[in-house]
């Protein structure tokens, strides 16, 4: 494969990872407070993303810097043209880090309130921007001939990018819900496993339509095909929910999330910032790559040490894999 | 003011903001992790307590430093996009070998030892927080590679065509002789701000409660101004080579530092000038013979370069135009640096020498215990701005100016919502991590005591407790 598609695939992975780790945490951070009846149940709920959150972060982070390094046009584009809701995805996520660290650093009910509140603001903002986001990378946005963005803010905020918030919003809240079964012990696992099912059925119903909108756009056969793929994983995994088998139901949510996202990167492929004035203006990966040089030894890094930090990450999951129980 | 300045107001702010968590961070997660390696190897209870006490105050710390460090990688794209598309192919390498190599290690080991206290065999838990340790200098590392690259551009090739630097050695970048000697200066200036926070912390306890956990105290204090001494010695050391290197690759830099107008042969160091801003008249001035040459060459008779002739050069070279940076931001923040840092290492030796065989503190040293940890940080800052606003005008010395790098889209509105948006969260959460740290300090070690150590085996009935320290 020509190097400027590995590096492509390499962003698609660490997007998907992204969105599947974080996934289940931005869902944990907007439910605890609605699952957990009190303290002792909130504290549980939230332990169960205790040990990892941090690390799953760390695929947004790596999603950055190796855009930065392996499409520098893509990177100057996208963030200078979605300036304010990246903006407002880092105060969601400055808040939400901190309140994480401190929430459990003093044993005050207001205080943790407050912490509560930056919580699930913090988890909730950044999970509905990422939607409107990538609803608009796949939609296309206008771009000049310089492939410099030249809307508005209220370009992003088209009705198909909503839904894509929308859909993220509600796949996540799913996704935590059915996490928390997976974690947790007694009536939270059950008011977990409970709330998954509604959601469920909200997030399939936007999923869908998300979906199909968005394969209608710019889809292909394999693009479709990913994205029937990803439909009939997340209706498995909510079957799953219903018959209270938490990890097949959680596998069905990763597949349906990991599946979704890379229909999306297969449908936008080979361009990554498709240009909705002139298709003259579209970037490609080929224009927005770094050189063959770069590619190469970044490749050579990658490929030794990705691997360890995925058996160093799946060996957090493993020590922390007890369900958590609640203790007053 | 134009887009240009309100993003480089921007770049300052969260950039300096930032910055205060770093050093922090890097040099007491080493301390932490050397304490519990004394309580692993002697078993004593003293360093279990500390251990879990400044490892409490750590991760109050890191958590503002992660999530600050976000903003910096978005900021990039975000305010500067002709910048990045200029310098991706060769800055981003080490940004991205930075997120690889160092963050996923940081932030995955970090949470397996702060929640896996109950959960791993005591050598494994201890490894955890080496990991940390890690991952922290090689994250200072590749950071500091990468800046190094844009006060020193090497291992690239200059593309005309498509108007950007492209990679074609990244050894040269990883091996640049400024970053090899800016790493040792920076960790070392990071330690004596650990060293210096962990003293005071100490000292503020000895001389308040001085009836409660003495000995405990006492050991940080001699542990944390030890530190701050021998990190200033390292300071001391690297930042003249530091010098040497940075008169070589940026004169106007240094010549900017020292306000040397007219090119000098032997040059004396100014330890203090009143003067006009100009520099045409020198109202007031101490000064040492020879030291300036000594510094900047390594010869007490050397030839150093004055601003105007360098200005002449580089107009030859780069086209019209000013190539000063601010001069008496640069003449300021260099002595500053200097002085302040010289100040915390004489504080801390004092320190010792005051409580020297088991001698209590004066009451009145109470009031350094605050500002102790606040003068190397002090001097850090400085140190940066210096470097920084020295290099100017320039982005990427010799090549990308600073005008030529920012956002063409983006609009004056949008910069100010974000550096208003970004000025006044981290005010309030300046406030917020102060009051927690101020709390948790005067908390003690009985705060920490929490969950009993780790277990030699991992028994499975462990799973059974509450998952500790942080929730």
């Amino acid at each position: 494969m020509e190097l400027t598609t590995v590096w492509f695939v390499a962003i698609a992975t660490l997007w998907t990872g992204y969105f599947v780790l974080e996934g289940f945490d931005f869902g944990v951070g907007m439910l605890y407070r609605v699952l957990g009846r009190d303290e002792p149940e909130r504290r549980a709920a939230i332990s169960t993303i205790g040990p990892v959150w941090d690390g799953n972060e760390v695929w947004l982070i790596m999603a950055g810097a190796a855009t930065f390094a392996a499409f520098p046009e893509w990177y100057a584009t996208l963030f200078s043209g979605f300036y304010l809701p990246l903006f407002a995805i880092l105060v969601g996520l400055i808040l939400r880090g901190v309140a994480l660290e401190y929430r459990g650093k003093r044993d005050d009910p207001v205080w943790r309130s407050r912490m509560d509140a930056m919580i699930v603001a913090g988890s909730l903002l950044p999970a509905l921007l990422w939607g409107v986001a990538f609803g608009n990378i796949v939609r296309g946005v206008p771009l000049d001939a310089e492939h410099e963005y030249v809307g508005s803010l209220g370009t992003l905020l088209n009705p198909f990018a909503l839904l894509g918030g929308l859909t993220f919003v509600a796949v996540f809240v799913t996704h935590g819900a059915i996490f928390l079964a997976l974690r947790t012990t007694d009536d939270l696992r059950l008011r977990a496993n409970r709330l998954a099912t509604r959601a469920g059925a909200v997030a399939a119903v936007l999923a869908i339509a998300f979906l199909v909108w968005a394969q209608a756009l710019r889809g292909d056969t394999v693009s479709v095909g990913l994205a029937i793929a990803a439909v009939v994983a997340f209706g498995g995994g909510l079957v799953a929910n219903v018959m209270r088998r938490e990890g097949w139901a959680f596998a069905g949510t990763t597949f349906a999330i990991g599946l979704s996202v890379v229909s999306l990167f297969v449908a936008l492929f080979p361009d990554v910032m498709p240009s909705t004035l002139d298709p003259a203006s579209t970037l490609t990966t080929v224009e927005a790559a770094s050189t063959p040089y770069t590619l190469k030894v970044m490749t050579i890094i990658t490929a030794i040490f990705f691997p360890m930090v995925l058996l160093y990450q799946g060996w957090t999951y493993w020590v922390f894999r007890k369900r958590v129980m609640v203790t007053a | 003011m134009d887009t240009l300045d309100l993003a480089r107001w921007q770049f300052a702010i969260t950039t300096v903001y930032h910055f205060f968590f770093v050093p922090v961070t890097i040099s007491l997660v080493a301390i932490t992790a050397g304490l519990q390696t004394a309580w692993y190897r002697t078993g004593k209870e003293k360093y279990l307590r500390l251990t879990k006490f400044y490892g409490k105050l750590f991760l109050i710390n890191i958590a503002m430093g992660v999530v600050t460090g976000l903003v910096q990688e978005f900021q990039f794209g975000m305010n500067w996009s002709d910048y990045s598309r200029f310098v991706g192919d060769v800055f981003g390498a080490p940004l991205a070998l930075e997120g690889l190599l160092a963050f996923f290690l940081e932030s995955t080991f970090i949470g397996l030892w702060m929640f896996g206290w109950d959960r791993l065999p005591k050598l494994v838990h201890l490894g955890c927080i080496w990991m940390v340790v890690l991952g922290t200098q090689l994250s200072a590392y590749f950071i500091l590679a990468a800046n190094s690259w844009m006060q020193n551009p090497v291992g690239f090739r200059y593309n005309a065509e498509r108007g950007r630097a492209e990679l074609t050695d990244l050894w040269a970048v990883l091996t640049n002789k400024v970053v090899l000697v800016t790493y040792p200066h920076t960790i070392f200036a990071a330690f004596m701000v650990g060293g210096a926070f962990v003293a005071g912390v100490a000292l503020w306890h000895l001389i308040r409660r001085p009836d409660v956990d003495k000995g405990v105290f006492r050991s940080a204090l001699k542990i944390g101004a030890s530190i701050v001494l021998v990190a200033s010695a390292g300071v001391a050391i690297s930042g003249d080579l530091q010098g040497k290197v940075m008169t070589e690759v940026q004169p106007m830099k240094m010549a900017a530092a020292e306000a040397l107008y007219e090119t000098e042969k032997p040059a004396s160091f100014s330890v203090l000038t009143i003067g006009t801003l100009d520099g045409s008249k020198e109202i007031f001035s101490i000064k040492v013979p020879y030291l300036l040459s000594f510094l900047a060459t390594g010869h007490f008779d050397g030839e150093v370069q004055g601003i105007n002739s360098l200005q002449d050069a580089y107009e030859k070279l780069y086209g019209p135009g000013s190539y000063n940076p601010n001069i008496p931001l640069t003449y300021w923040t260099f002595r500053l640096m200097i002085g302040v840092g010289m100040a915390s290492a004489a504080v801390a030796l004092w320190l010792l020498w005051t409580t020297r065989r088991g001698r209590a503190p004066a009451r009145w040293l109470v009031y350094l215990a605050a500002p102790l940890p606040l003068l190397p940080m002090a001097a850090n800052t400085f140190g940066w701005i210096f470097t920084e606003t020295g290099r100017q005008p320039w982005l990427v010395f010799g090549l990308l100016p600073t005008a030529s790098g920012v956002s063409p889209g983006t609009t004056s509105g949008e910069v100010i919502t974000s550096l208003v948006g970004f000025t006044v969260l981290y005010g309030v959460l300046a406030v917020v991590e102060t009051k927690l740290l101020l709390r948790t300090i005067r908390g003690g070690l009985a705060g920490t005591d929490g969950p009993a150590e780790p277990p030699d085996d991992a028994p499975d009935k462990a799973a059974e407790k509450p998952l500790s320290f942080a929730y």
